[in-house]
Order: C-alpha cells, then structure tokens, then sequence
C-alpha cells in the first residue's frame, strides 16, 4: 500500500517536470513566420568590458558593436577589403593631413544626427586617459596624443590637437607621423562615432548602448542574454536581413552546440574542439570553417640573454623546422588550422600582403635539419625548452604538448621539450608583461584590421604593443617606416613583406598555423557566413 | 536557548574574518588581475596604471583588505571588471542558484529519506539491496558524467527537456539540474538515513510504541524518524552550503547563470571583487546553515538542551 502511494507521487513529480518545461520552452521567433521579421538566437560570452567602442577588445563586445555600430570604413565580410561607408571622401595629399567628409543623412537609433562632431568627441573620448579605455593606443598616430594619454603623469590636454571639425561633414585629422593606411584602419570598432547621449548620461548609455548600425538594443540583461532587434530606420545598403538576433550567453561552448542539436539555438559560433569529429556528420553543410585573420605563433624572450646571444637565430629556426604542422593540424584541429608559411594570414589576400609560402624551408619539418641547426647555434639553452602556455582556453594544452612532442621526436630526445602551464590567462598576461619568461611561449595574434601592417608593426617594431618579447631590429624598424611613409599601396605592402623578411631571416616568432573560425546554425537559417575577424555576419542572415 | 544563539553569532565573527582574509590573500597572490583585461597584449601603462587606482590595486594588500571589509558592512561589495556592482551580479546570480539548492535539497529530503526509510526497515530484502547497488553506483559516478548524459538523453535524443536553461531559470527547468546536483548527496542521504533507522528501530522506545499498540505509521513518524534525522539534518544542512558553491559543475553543464558561474568567471579574470564577494555570502549560508542544524536538534529531539 505505502509502495503503491509513492509510485504515484514519483510519477506524479516526473509529470510535473515535462509540464513545467515544455512551459518554459523557448519564445523567441516572433512568430511573424515572414522572413524578414523573423529572430534568431545566436550563442554568446560574457563581455569582459564595459561596452564602449573604445574600450572593447575582444570578440564578444566586438561582435555586438559590429551590429550597433557603422563607421567611416567598413570591412568586406568576404573579402576584408575596408570600403567607405559613411565616408564620403578621405583626402591626403601627404599621408599625414586627412580631410574626412562624411555622408549625409546618417542618424543614430534615437533620432540625432551622425555630423563631423560625432567622430571627434568619440575619438577624443576614447584617446583620453582619464576615461580608462583600453583600445586608447589606437587614437597613438593622431596628433596630441601624448598630451591626452601620456605614458607617464597627468594628462594636460583633454581633447586631440590633431582633430578639428571644419562644418557638420567635415573633419580633419592630423598624424604624428606619415601613415598612408591611417583610412583603412578607420573601419575598427574603437573609431565609431558616438551620440550625445553617450557623454549625456553615460551609465544609462551603457546599460543600452545607442549606435548608428543596422540594428538597435532592445533589451539587456548583463551576463544572460542581449535582444537586438533590426533597426527600421537605418539608412544604410546593408540593412538587416532578419527580424533581430537574441545573443544568449553560454557559460560553456558545449552547451551551446547541444542546445543547437537540440534545436532550442540557431546559430553557434564556436564549435568546441570535442565536437570537431561529429560535427560533420550533426551538421552536414550547416558547419562552416572558413579562414580568419588569427595567427598562432611561439615567441621568445629576446630580453633572456639566453635566447639573444648570437647565434641563437639557427637554434630558434631549428626549432621551427622541428614542428611537423601538418600533423598537429590534421591531429588536433582536425584541419581548423591550416599550417602557416608566412608571418600574416590568408585572409589579406595576394594584393593585401599575404605570401604564401615566404617563411620557405624554415617553416617545413625536416629532422635531421633541425638537429644540425640547433647544434650549429649552440644547442638548446639549458639543454631543454619550456614552452609557456595557459590552459584555461582555447585548447592551448593540447597543440603545447603535440608541439613539445613532435621537437622530441625531430631532437631524438625525451627531454629536449615540455611545456609550461600556467592556470589563468590573467595570470599568464601578468608573468608575460613582468618579462618573467624563461623560455618561448605561446603568442596569437587576431587583427584588428585586414591590413599587412596590423600583423607586423604592434608585434615585431621596437616597443610595440604587443611585442612581448621585445624582439628589437632596426632594419626591421626602418622598412616599417618606410612602408608606413609610402603612398602607392602596391609599394607599401612590398615593402611590408621586405620587413616580413627580417623577421623571417632572424625567426623573431615561429608561425605554426592560421586558425579559421567555425559555426554551425540550424535549418531555419540561410546566407550564414563568418567575416575575416571570424564573426558572423548577422545583417545577411535569412531566416526561415 | 537565547544565550547560546548570541554566542553562536559572536563565534561567526572571527571565522567570517578569518576566511574573508584568507580569500583575499588567495586570490591576490595569484598576479596581476590588469593584465589579463587587455587581451592577447599589453595594457599601455598608462591606462594599466589608472585601472589599477581605480580598483584600488595600487595599495599594500592589508589595506585593500582593510577598504574592502569597511566597504562591505557598509553593503558595498566594490565592482567588477565590466563595470557591473558585484551586488547586482550578486542579486541575479543568488536566486537562481537559491532556487537550484531548493529544488536539490527537496529532492535529498523527500526521496532520500524516503528511500532510507523504506530499505531501512526491510534490511536485506531485494529492495534493500536494489537501492545500496543504485546508491554505490550513483555515488560512483561523477556528477558531470551524469549530467551530459541526462542532459544528452533526455535534452536531444528524446526532447523531453531543454538542454540548456534559459536567463529565467525558473523551477521548472532546474529540475533536471537540481536531481543531477542532488545525485550524491541524495545517495549518502539515503545511506545515512537506512542505517539510522536500522538501528533505532531496535530500541528501546520504539519497541514500548510498538507494544502500546500505536499504528505502525505513528510509530515509525513520531518515534524512528525523528530520533533517526539528526545524522541525517546535519548532512543535509552542511550540504546547503557545498550545493550552493559547489554547483559550478552543474551550471556549466545546464548554462545556469548562479553562483558558481559568477565564481568561475571572476577566478579566471582574477577579479578580487567578485570572488571575495561571493565567497564572502557563501561562508555567511555555511555559518547559519550550521546554527540552523543545531538549534534543529533541540526539535528532533528534546533531551537536547542549548545552555
């Protein structure tokens, strides 16, 4: 009798369970059945900033300025060529003075004009210290900026000496220094203009960020979910293709490609590493792996006597030659990587500066080359390789040890290679801007714009920001400059690749392989691809 | 009864102080929090420098520890790296996991106790060895196995469920989460809860109910329970505390946005705030959850006296 009473209530709680979920099902979709009006859901991370167009440097802020926003520039989504948008004309006659027009009839979501002052009151927000934005460097080439951003005491200027409106359309910019691919480098997010009502009421503007872009935000709740919703009133050619796009936050990739199987999420844009062997078969052609402008390379500590002391360019070279890429690749990534033969990436294209095939002998794996070259140089420093890497993202492990793995194998030596983790990526950050590395490790590099030049000079130049090794060349240092100076494109990429050539022939960073950028969307979905930053282009999305 | 809870309260002061403390060094032992927020380079140091005043990482650390515990009697418990108040992070993720604990502890209590009940009293019969075998296995099992399993079975392969839980993470969707977080504690529950009553039901009192010729409802409710639940409360109140931080697994698992996800997040960008935050409420459930238990006795059992 007791058995029977809680057979029923066992049956009765599992009853309540389906009920109670199926109520909870999803809600999205609008339901207007129509194409253009219909809404996708697509996965999303947490932003680690604030959402400001100066202040977001990664590829979950990134992805939603890239639909609120338009500026003067706007890359290609297929080809990453920057095209105007809401520049009419840029004029220079010396690469470093720049007139800027821009359209006319451009407007934010909440009805305020795009003018000239939009820009330059961005701009010079951005570029202040005192506003904390950590995209601030990219304002370094405009005229007064060591004045709003000094690296060293108080600032004594709050706007930029190099930024003047003329009227309502016009602006003009002026350089520190000869930059001819200043224009192109104009379609990054931190260049979008901004609103009155951001300097107005800042903390309203950033709990429901207002843009000019193709879409608006219709709703936000921090660390869940962001509903953006197409923007009725925009005056642009790329008008959005679907009703709105819900980002929900994921606290694990692999969720989210199960909420997709499950059908309860349209659109993924980060396979997970795990699923990369079934995801061909879930998916069929609704998985995309196109190439992106990501990098993968091993650096080393030139400021480590060790690693700087003449000679050490073969051991570092044979190293390189020691890494069977296409192995790694096909093993690991299961061909999401493709093995690199220059310093930059496929998706610049031949025009842009990408040479394939540039690093030559140096990037293929031969044995018994590797061994005769780190013997030449004088053998491994300490006998042995560390190779500093995080764990906690981007299976950085895993290719460490197939990396440290494949130099034993080359080396005949058990111990010529291991790898060093370090838990956190804060923790690695800290270790790497302390100068605290004792061996090579792990560096990536995303572009921020489709340029040549964004994949040497922030890495390779004397002091760059992001040339955590301190590598320092002047013959490199002087072609940049040169190239920067030139104003025949053709002639500034060669250039470029002349400098790319130093660093090839000093093997200042080992290029392992460019990273594509992967998705898989659900049936409702069509017109699904990934733009060169690995982002999805939602505006040309189809749904139903 | 009223002087004892008083010091219980005052003990709760110097292990609040204690491990506040403790979390703070932790976390601040671990490097530079700066330098993980710029990406895959280098902060420019100036900026580096004024993200640094202005969360207060400038200062020795005693002093940051000092700021920080006046800060939060005051109710503020600082901000986030993505300028978020770590209360408000605090006042979305805290329901949700609350509402995860409840369903978990719901589940504990009623099947737990009911299966400790039931294979308590037929020792040795085939139900009792059909739950030690289901029990040893579920203890067995770790939690995340259990819960990609469900969640693939019951999420795509037989669509009963969604897999993932929306941002409104009613108690409707956790209830799958909440059975799959419950799993281990709900099989020592009914361990704890069958030996228990194996053992009272020999006793004493329980044979003089038997021999009044009490029903036999009234004499396993009032008489074995109750005497039989103190192992058994104590567990589960201890476990109300590890439920709530330790759900991390489970939230990841399901996209639950909790506790334990706020947790995760705040360790790997290093953001002192959010970490000695949470933490900071999470020691505070452990202590009163502890006080609860054992001002609980006293009701289980009145020959319990507090002094």
């Amino acid at each position: 009798m007791r058995g029977a009473t809680h057979a029923k209530w066992a049956a009765c709680a599992a009853a309540v369970a389906l009920a109670a979920t199926a109520c909870g099902g999803d809600d999205d979709g609008g339901g207007t059945g129509g194409d253009s009006g219909a809404v996708l859901s697509s996965s999303w991370g947490d932003p680690q900033n604030p959402l400001e167009p100066a202040n977001t440097n990664e590829v979950q802020g990134g992805k939603v300025l890239d639909m609120i926003f338009r500026g003067l520039k706007r890359y290609d989504p297929e080809t990453g060529e920057a095209n105007d948008m809401l520049a009419e004309k840029i004029d220079t006659t010396d690469s470093q003075n720049f007139t800027i027009t821009i359209k006319d009839g451009w407007t934010f979501s909440n009805g305020e004009k795009v003018t000239a002052k939009s820009f330059v009151d961005a701009w010079n927000y951005g570029a202040s210290l005192k506003n904390n934005q950590k995209n601030a460097y990219f304002f370094g080439y405009i005229e007064g900026y060591d004045k709003t951003h000094p690296a060293e005491g108080k600032q004594t200027a709050d706007t930029l000496s190099g930024l003047k409106v003329v009227d309502d359309r016009t602006f003009t910019v002026k350089l520190n220094q000869k930059f001819s691919s200043f224009p192109e480098t104009l379609g990054y997010a931190a260049f979008a203009p901004l609103p009155q009502s951001f300097f107005d009421d800042h903390d309203a503007w950033l709990s429901k960020p207002v843009g000019n872009g193709p879409y608006t935000i219709d709703s936000y709740a921090k660390g869940s979910q962001m509903s953006l919703r197409a923007w009725d009133g925009y005056p642009g050619e790329d008008k959005a293709q679907n009703g709105g796009v819900d980002l929900k936050v994921y606290t694990d990739n692999n969720t989210a490609y199960t909420d997709l199987l499950a059908g309860n999420l349209d659109l993924v844009d980060d396979v997970p590493a795990a699923q990369l062997q079934n995801v061909q078969a879930d998916l069929g052609d609704r998985y995309l792996n196109t190439p992106a402008g990501i990098i993968q390379t091993i650096a080393f500590p030139f400021y480590d006597d060790n690693w700087n002391k003449p000679g050490m360019e073969k051991v570092r070279t044979g190293l390189s030659r020691a890494i069977n890429r296409e192995q790694i690749t096909e093993t690991i990534f299961q061909k999401t990587r493709t093995p690199a033969t220059d310093w930059t990436s496929p998706v610049l294209g031949e025009e842009g500066g990408f040479k394939e095939g540039l690093c030559g002998d140096a990037c293929e794996y031969d044995a018994e080359e590797a061994r005769r070259l780190i013997e030449e140089g004088g053998g491994l420093p300490g006998g042995q390789v560390k190779i500093t890497t995080n764990t906690d993202t981007g299976s950085h492990k895993e290719w460490v040890d197939a990396v440290c793995n494949s130099i034993n194998n080359a080396l005949d030596n058990e111990r010529a290679c291991v790898a060093n983790p370090v838990g956190t990526f804060a923790d690695f950050r800290s270790q790497i801007t302390d100068l605290k590395m004792s061996g090579p490790f792990r560096a990536g590099w995303q572009m921020d714009y489709p340029l040549i030049q964004n994949f040497l000079q922030p890495l390779y130049y004397t002091n760059a920001s992001s040339n955590d090794g301190k590598w320092s060349n002047k013959e490199f240092d002087d072609l940049v400059d040169q190239a920067n100076a030139e104003t025949d494109t053709a002639k500034a990429v060669a250039t470029f690749q002349q400098a790319e050539e130093v660093v090839r022939d000093n093997m200042a960073a080992i290029p392992l392989w460019y990273q594509n950028g992967s998705a898989g969307y659900s049936e409702r979905l069509s017109d699904v691809k990934l733009n060169p930053f690995s982002v999805p282009v939602y505006n040309e999305i189809k749904v139903g | 009864m009223g002087r004892y809870v008083v010091r219980r309260l005052l003990q709760m002061i110097p292990v609040f102080i204690g491990a506040t403390l403790l979390i703070f060094l932790m976390v601040n032992v671990m490097g530079d929090p700066i330098a993980g927020l710029c990406g895959d380079r280098q902060c420019d140091p100036a900026t580096a420098a004024q993200l640094e005043k202005e969360f207060g990482l400038d200062k020795p650390v005693w002093q940051q520890y000092l700021t920080y515990m006046g800060n939060v009697f005051t109710g503020d418990f600082g901000t986030a790296f993505n300028g978020q108040e770590v209360t408000e992070l605090m006042a979305s993720a805290f329901p949700v996991t609350i509402r995860l604990t409840i369903v978990a502890i719901l589940f504990e209590i009623v099947i737990g106790i009911t299966l400790g009940v039931i294979t308590g009293l037929r020792r040795g019969r085939p139900v009792d060895t059909a739950v030690l075998l289901v029990t040893l296995v579920v203890i067995s099992v770790p939690t995340f196995v259990t819960g990609l399993l469900l969640q693939l079975l019951l999420g795509v392969e037989w669509d009963w469920i969604d897999p993932s839980v929306s941002a409104d993470a009613t108690f409707g969707e956790l209830i799958v989460p909440g059975l799959v977080l419950a799993s281990v504690s709900l099989a020592y529950v009914t361990r704890l809860t069958r030996t228990s009553i194996a053992e009272n039901k020999r006793s004493d009192y329980v044979r003089t109910a038997v021999a009044k010729g009490l029903p036999q409802h009234r004499v396993i409710t009032r008489h074995l329970l109750r005497n039989s639940l103190i192992p058994v409360v104590t567990f589960i109140g201890t476990d109300i505390g590890a439920l709530m931080g330790g759900a991390i697994v489970t939230e990841r698992i399901f996209n639950i946005h909790g506790v334990g996800y706020q947790l995760y997040q705040g360790i790997l960008r290093q953001n002192t705030q959010t970490v000695v935050g949470f933490v900071t409420v999470l020691v505070l459930v452990f202590l009163v959850a502890n006080l609860l238990v054992d001002l609980l006795y006293a009701v289980l059992d009145p020959r319990i006296r507090y002094a």
